[in-house]
């Protein structure tokens, strides 16, 4: 074995996380945590900067490094746009969210905050089962900390508790998965595995021992992905987590988690075993229709806004699923459009959310109730977001649905797109009640105090991004269809 | 030169939502610059593209500027076709709509509603401008449909009046029948051509020209008469033709400036445009063109008849109007296309005149509006006088002013026409151009020249007009003193108060557009008989009237002897002879003849009945079944099995699924199990 230095280039701008988060780590050893604007100064900084070391270190064409371990493409080199700006955005919405609770601590909170984005920026550009799993559990261990670190509330450690048993259930399977993948195959590297699939050769023929065994393989992969995604029934965790977990937390994975989520499937599944698409199609149909029907159901029955969001994502996880089930590269695309989409609406609904509290953390419906009284402008943002999610045209979510049914019309799949129709159709429901709570029911509680300033701007343009794009989906089309 | 089009479209929009939306903050003079700016710019880049384009030779430019979406191969796009009809087009909208913009100043100085108004008609020039710029049905019909929403709003202005708020419902759901069929046409075209582009579309026509459809079962019709039909009956019911003509009298509703713009000059002939634009595909339906030129007659004449028994002056100028877009539309139906557009350009500037002069009057008489009130006001109003007496010289077509060049040549083309019901056509303009002077005079004379008081409201012919379920002059009195300006309700009391002449806002504006209202017909030649609109209309060879007539064309002054030696010169004048007979010398006689010909007037003031018609017949028949349907279909099926009964049923469906989320984690883990344990079970 040869041992030849990699291009740590490649990787800069995981480097600069990486040191960056430890220097973070060590200062709040020195710091008082109540220091907090040195510390968000710092994390917006990092991520700045590693957004810059993303751009500038953007190779030409595909390109492998780390003994194929790493790769660097145009995918990755979107996703990790969109993670490092959702999450700057995150931070603004939470800062003053963390200002008003002294007793959280802060730069535990930015230090895993970093290094999630540096588990997500590995699961990116993982091109080994080895990298992909390692990037998974660096993420899941930070989410896992960060829905516990609300420690005197009681629903936030028994949702990191059930986060925690579930994922490293879900994480066991997925490894079980990869372990059988390894046995058929001898390797962890995804384009070798691509490569010895392709072969006519060595695709096993339908009812051999070999067959079971990629079946077995398949089955345990999908199930850690479907828990990742959120996918019914792997979704349990889902509700509890989002309403548990503080609000800039359930932020965090209701939408940059989701980004990904999403990356994870595309490289294991699409790259790497896209040849068994036969085999897993029906899995995923399995789990695209389960969640679409459960997600939108229960989410009407929710008075807590954060639950019936974790919902919505299930359903929307759904339509995701919808998408990669095409098995086209027409329907890849619309999965990623989806994702971005749905992250960047989300990322607004947490938003309005967190501007919305005060001393008391906003999160039912009541807390909504009447807003366009008291503060027009975050109502009408609000409006835009959940009739963006709800389908409406001209915003952007009806582009994202569009592209999708349009995805698997093309394969012929009517009944299915039929049937994402109809749950879209009751899913609106509950994204109308809360806009009808919102403008036609009087507000019950005092007026909450006017939100930062820099929270407003960047939730409006957030709120405006999703009109613009409505009305010109061709720039955010061209940029996710560069990728495919 | 996008970014000239760009400008043009856009700078009337800045202003209008920047009046709009931050007409508090900017105060009446802010939203008053920006807007007056934003459609000065536009009118001023106008003019520069209609130098280019008539005189500079520029190319026709045809682009799209921005693609929303492409679906199945239909390309839904913005984009600009820019040509000498719509270079024309955009000066007069531009123009009138600078004028009009300037005149507001003094017409709406007391009104609350001031930056609204500005941004109303800002609007709607951007709408305007939208429309005549399109080079695709989808931007047409866009700019189709907002001019009527801001038609709609202005309409409504008052909307603390009730008259208003009815006037406007009428406008929009009348244009409403009209913008179904105009959608439908559209359709139609874009099933078979499978493109929205005007030019795709032209070059199809010659393939489409045996094209049937199936309309129902064993019954086939040409597609193209179809859907010229059908557009044709968007035309009608925005151009305000017979029998979709029945809401433009009650527009005058709105203030006067916007009657002036939107239901004189711009909007009203959108219809008009709409067909030349597109007579490519109308020339390949001779059915259609009979059809239009019958149409077009009717209205000429019939809706002249109506301002005979008016009060109100802005109605009688707006029966005028209706009267007027008939003599455009005949001109269209005999494919004297250019006569139509001429026309339409002069109508533009002298009927904007009208309306602008009759708003002085009203403004002077403190929002006073039944001539029978007024008199004498030629002393006291001298400019607004000599502008009217213009307006009304060149809206009858007296020799030299504008309009007689465009009344004119619409004549001599449908006589030379051949298709059928040209001769029935011809003989209704023909006796509607005295009915025009007739009205026109009567008017003038009444307003300006007889002697103040001649004539009491409570006359004979008050009986009359309360049988017109619209004659709301009563509401204004009534609705106007607390709305606008108090001491309305004293000048009512005391008549002896003195008007007097306008301000310069209000005065300079009609000089302005007394200019071209006078002149414009000079360019007759080349716009007719000339190559101004080579390669802009098409028109089928065997029925050229107009190359027939430019054949004998020989330069202004033959055109005005020539003319002089027809009926129409005599015809108004004679009406306007008879008109001084009648209002000035015996002014006792109207009531006379009213009195004789009593069941005449009853029909003239019931407007033949259409109001009638459509409240008692489509109104009350369309509420009845609504009723009907509401009762059993919306109430018994939809609300109590459909939406109540599938919302029940999805309600108690997630109440059950929501228990499904148990909370405890063994029963998590189970889930999760169960479901690895499908996906294990999918293997076999």
């Amino acid at each position: 074995m040869t041992f030849e230095l990699p291009d740590f280039s490649l990787a800069a701008a995981e480097l600069w996380l990486l040191t960056l988060g430890c220097a973070l780590l060590m200062l709040a050893v020195f710091v008082s945590a109540q220091r907090h604007t040195l510390l968000y100064g710092l994390s917006q900084f990092t991520l700045a900067g590693a957004l810059g070391w993303v751009w500038w270190s953007a190779p030409e064409s595909r390109s492998l490094t780390f003994n194929h371990h790493y790769v660097a493409d145009d995918l990755a080199t979107l996703l990790k746009s969109a993670v490092l700006l959702l999450t700057a955005v995150s931070l603004i919405y939470t800062r003053s969210y963390l200002e008003r609770r002294p007793h959280l601590p802060r730069a535990e909170f930015y230090v895993l905050i970093l290094f999630a984005v540096l588990g997500m920026f590995i699961m990116i550009s993982a091109h080994s089962l080895l990298t992909l799993y390692l990037g998974l559990e660096l993420l899941a261990l930070c989410l896992y900390a960060l829905v516990a670190l609300n420690r005197e509330h009681p629903p936030a450690l028994e949702a990191a508790m059930k986060f925690f048993v579930l994922g490293a259930l879900a994480s066991g399977l997925l490894l079980y998965g990869m372990s059988i993948v390894y046995g058929l195959t001898g390797t962890l590297e995804l384009h070798t595995l691509a490569a010895h699939l392709s072969d006519p050769a060595s695709l096993p023929d339908p009812g051999s021992l070999t067959h079971l065994a990629w079946g077995f393989a398949l089955t345990f992969l999908l199930v850690g992905l479907a828990f990742k995604l959120g996918a019914v029934p792997f979704h349990a965790w889902v509700p509890d987590v989002y309403e548990g977990a503080m609000t800039p937390v359930t932020l965090f994975i209701g939408s940059v988690s989701k980004l990904a989520a999403l990356a994870l499937v595309l490289r294991l599944l699409i790259e790497g075993l896209g040849a068994l698409a036969v085999d897993w199609q029906g899995m995923l149909m399995i789990l695209a229709v389960l969640s679409l029907t459960l997600g939108n159901l229960a989410a009407i029955a929710q008075h807590n806004l954060k639950r019936m969001l974790a919902y919505s994502t299930i359903a929307h996880i759904g339509f995701v699923t919808l998408a990669l089930f095409a098995a086209t590269p027409a329907g890849y695309h619309a999965a990623l459009f989806y994702i971005l989409v749905y992250a960047l609406t989300a990322a607004g609904a947490f938003g309005v959310l967190l501007a919305l509290s005060g001393e008391h953390e906003a999160q039912t419906l009541d807390d909504l109730q009447g807003l366009n009284h008291h503060h027009p402008w975050l109502a009408f943002l609000m409006l835009v977001l959940m009739a963006s999610m709800a389908g409406l045209p001209p915003l952007l979510g009806f582009y994202a649905k569009l592209i999708v049914l349009q995805a698997l019309l093309d394969q012929g799949h009517l009944a299915l797109a039929l049937y994402a129709v109809i749950f879209s159709v009751i899913g609106a429901f509950y994204y109308l009640r809360v806009i009808k709570r919102m403008y036609f029911d009087t507000p019950t509680h005092a007026a909450t105090p006017r939100p930062a300033r820099d929270l407003t701007l960047a939730l409006s343009l957030n709120g405006l991004l999703l009109i613009a794009l409505g009305l010109l989906p061709g720039l955010l089309l061209a940029l996710t269809h560069a990728v495919f | 030169m996008d970014g000239v089009y760009l400008s043009i479209v856009l700078a009337p929009l800045v202003g209008a939502l920047v009046a709009g939306l931050w007409g508090r903050q900017i105060g009446r003079r802010g939203a008053q610059s920006v807007t007056i700016l934003g459609v000065g710019i536009a009118f001023g880049l106008s003019v520069w593209v209609f130098w280019a384009h008539v005189f500079g030779g520029a190319p026709v430019y045809n682009e799209t500027v921005y693609t929303w979406l492409v679906s199945d191969g239909i390309r839904f796009e913005i984009g600009f076709l820019v040509d000498n009809l719509t270079a024309l087009m955009m000066l007069v909208v531009t123009f009138v709509s600078l004028m009009v913009h300037i005149y507001t100043i003094g017409y709406m100085r007391d009104d609350p509603g001031y930056q609204r108004f500005f941004s109303y008609i800002s609007l709607f020039t951007f709408a305007m401008l939208m429309l005549v710029m399109a080079n695709n049905f989808l931007q047409l019909f866009f700019g189709w449909e907002a001019v009527g929403l801001v038609s709609y709003l202005l309409i409504g202005f008052w909307h603390q009046r009730p008259s208003a708020v009815h006037a406007n419902l009428k406008a929009f759901i009348v244009n409403r029948v009209g913008d179904f069929g105009f959608i439908l046409g559209i359709a139609a075209l874009v099933l078979y051509t499978g493109t929205l582009d005007y030019a795709a579309t032209f070059a199809q026509v010659e393939g489409l020209r045996e094209a049937q459809v199936p309309l129902w079962a064993g019954y086939e019709t040409s597609l193209l008469t179809l859907a010229c039909i059908l557009l044709f009956i968007g035309a009608m019911g925005k151009s305000a033709q017979v029998p979709l003509h029945v809401w433009l009298p009650d527009s005058m509703e709105g203030p006067t400036p916007i009657s002036a713009l939107i239901h004189a000059a711009t909007m009203v002939t959108a219809g008009i445009f709409m067909v030349a634009r597109l007579s490519p595909l109308f020339e390949a339906s001779p059915t259609t063109l009979s059809v239009i030129l019958i149409i077009g007659a009717l209205s000429a004449f019939f809706m002249g008849l109506l301002g005979l028994v008016q009060h109100d002056i802005k109605r009688v100028v707006a029966f005028s109007t209706l009267s007027q877009l008939g003599y455009m539309t005949v001109a269209l139906g005999a494919s004297a296309y250019a006569a139509g557009l001429f026309h339409l350009m002069t109508h533009a500037f002298f009927k904007a005149l009208l309306f602008l002069a009759a708003g002085s009057v009203i403004i002077a008489m403190h929002h006073e509006q039944d001539m029978r009130r007024m008199g004498g006001l030629w002393r006291v109003m001298p400019i607004t006088y000599v502008t009217a007496l213009i307006g009304a010289l060149a809206l009858i077509g007296f020799p030299g002013m504008s309009g007689f060049f465009s009344k004119d040549a619409i004549i001599e083309a449908v006589a030379l026409s051949t298709l059928p019901g040209a001769g029935f056509a011809y003989v209704l303009i023909l006796a509607g151009v005295f009915v025009t002077a007739l009205y026109t005079f009567r008017m003038i004379f009444m307003v300006f020249h007889q002697p103040p008081g001649t004539r009491s409201t409570s006359s004979a012919d008050d009986h009359h007009a309360q049988l017109a379920s619209h004659d709301h002059t009563h509401d204004h009195h009534h609705a106007q003193p607390e709305l606008r300006t108090p001491d309305a309700e004293r000048v009512l009391r005391a008549p002896s108060h003195t008007p007097h002449e306008s301000p310069p806002v209000v005065t300079i504006p009609l000089i302005l557009l007394a200019i071209p209202s006078v002149l414009a017909g000079l360019v007759v030649g080349p716009l007719l008989f000339g190559d101004f609109f080579d390669g802009v209309l098409t028109v089928d060879p065997a029925r050229d009237v107009l190359a027939q007539l430019g054949e004998s064309y020989s330069g202004i002054g033959g055109f005005i002897l020539h003319g002089l030696m027809m009926p129409p010169v005599w015809l108004a004048l004679s009406g306007v002879a008879l008109a001084w007979l009648l209002y000035l010398h015996r002014p006792h006689w109207p009531g006379v003849i009213a009195a004789r010909l009593r069941w005449v007037q009853a029909v003239l003031l019931r407007q033949y009945g259409f109001d009638a018609f459509n409240a008692k017949v489509l109104a009350g028949g369309s509420v009845a079944l609504g009723r009907l349907l509401w009762r059993v279909g919306d109430r018994t099926v939809i609300d109590g099995w459909l939406v109540n009964g599938s919302a029940r049923s999805i309600g108690a469906l997630a109440q059950r699924i929501r228990r499904l989320q148990s909370g405890y984690l063994y029963h998590y883990a189970f889930a999760m199990i169960l479901g690895l344990l499908i996906f294990g079970l999918m293997l076999w």
